[in-house]
């Protein structure tokens, strides 16, 4: 129950986009067709699930303070929680690599729709995201880490094609003034539904 | 080299003409979330600043060692290693705003600013010429980072780095702070009003 209304809360209230605005670049940069858009939040969704258990994994068991008792009791007062940084980032650095790898290799139709996606994702501001708020707020077992996941990335998705169905509209029936066509437009439009999604804040099931 | 770079073009252009934020779209992230206060803001554009800098000299000095498949790795843990002393020295000598900033610090290493330069100009480019793009970059950021957070820290809060600017007697006339401004979706308007003012003025950047 408690991990089901993370879940919820993931996707609405704490909307990768609307409410810490986290993965703006590809957001802004793919959202011109729906089609793409969809592609990108399918690969962003599948990442945030990988690789926020296995964050978690090493939060716990190497990275913490007092992480390493496992070891042995001399070891329990080193904390490595300075290195978090690098390997949070080397984690999902080296799992886009071993991802695109198997992708390409197991089934190339979903490569060759996802495929130029993949090695955009290392540097999505959202995964990395979702890992430091996972450090931050103590999530307590593996499962919430994947429930949590699971709900940034289907949240992202959300938005991203939901952006990306306006701005395909928006090319052929408005009239915008010349200077702010295209980024600036983009920017308004997510404000406005940034201030929608504020009417989830307290949900809870 | 065959071209001569002209080492002040590289670090005059992206104040306006080549703007990371406001032209290329690039590190819209941070720009949204730490803008609520000026003085985060201005933090967190000297970091970006000095993590741009020094990654672009660092990467341009190892740019013909570094094999071509692995190189985003490479760049990322160069970053990633910079970010960490940001990081330390900032929770050592300004704990408050580190703590405000949470975990935006860290989110400097996937700021698309620095993938997008390190990939664009110091792979490519001398140590020098690096530095001072990288310089630029960081500044051309920092500057749209400082407008935003002036115009929603004086409308929002009625403040300008904590102290109020407002007088009382505005208040007293029944001047109310637009809570709004303190909100991030407005960081977002903010941004769209100085793209399209930025794009009256230079006509070429018009689609």
């Amino acid at each position: 129950m408690e991990n089901l209304n993370l879940f919820i809360r993931s996707i609405f209230v704490d909307n990768m986009i609307f409410a810490y605005f986290l993965g703006m670049c590809s957001f802004l940069a793919v959202s011109k067709n729906v089609k793409t858009a969809f592609g990108l939040g399918v690969a962003v969704t599948f990442m945030l699930v990988i690789s926020l258990p296995i964050n978690y994994l090493l939060e716990t068991y190497v990275l913490r303070a007092g992480a390493l008792a496992w070891l042995g009791p001399e070891y329990s007062d080193i904390d490595l929680s300075f290195l978090s940084l690098i390997m949070f980032i080397s984690v999902i650095a080296s799992m886009t690599q071993l991802v695109e790898m198997a992708v390409e290799k197991y089934s190339p139709s979903l490569y060759s729709s996802l495929g130029i996606f993949l090695p955009l994702i290392a540097v999505n501001c959202a995964i990395l995201g979702g890992s430091l708020f996972m450090q931050q707020r103590e999530f307590g077992s593996i499962l919430t880490a994947v429930c949590a996941g699971g709900g940034w990335g289907i949240g992202w998705l959300l938005a991203i094609v939901a952006i990306a169905a306006i701005r395909e509209r928006l090319a052929t029936y408005s009239n915008i003034p010349k200077p702010l066509r295209g980024i600036g437009i983009t920017f308004i439009l997510t404000a406005l539904m940034g201030i929608a999604f504020m009417s989830f804040l307290g949900i809870k099931i | 080299m065959a071209e001569k770079i002209n080492n002040k073009s590289v670090l005059l252009n992206p104040f306006s003409k080549n703007n990371p934020v406001i032209v290329q779209v690039l590190g819209i992230c941070s720009v949204l979330a730490v803008t609520a206060k000026l003085e985060p803001a201005i933090v967190m554009g000297i970091s970006v600043i000095a993590v741009l800098a020094f990654s672009n000299v660092i990467i341009s000095l190892i740019r013909n060692t570094i094999p071509t498949n692995i190189r985003i790795i490479v760049q990322l843990v160069v970053v990633a290693g910079l970010v960490v002393i940001v990081d330390q020295l900032l929770k050592a000598y300004t704990y408050d705003v580190s703590k405000q900033l949470s975990v935006f610090i860290g989110l400097i290493i996937t700021n698309c600013i620095l993938m997008g330069r390190l990939e664009a100009f110091a792979m490519a480019n001398k140590p020098w010429p690096s530095f001072l793009d990288g310089v630029g970059n960081g500044i051309g950021y920092a500057t749209i980072l400082v407008i935003v957070a002036f115009f929603r820290e004086l409308l929002g809060s009625g403040t300008l780095l904590g102290y109020q600017v407002v007088p009382d007697s505005f208040y007293a006339h029944g001047y109310v702070n637009n809570g709004l401004m303190i909100l991030p979706p407005m960081a977002l308007i903010v941004v769209a009003c100085i793209i399209w003012i930025h794009r009256i003025f230079n006509k070429d950047l018009q689609e």
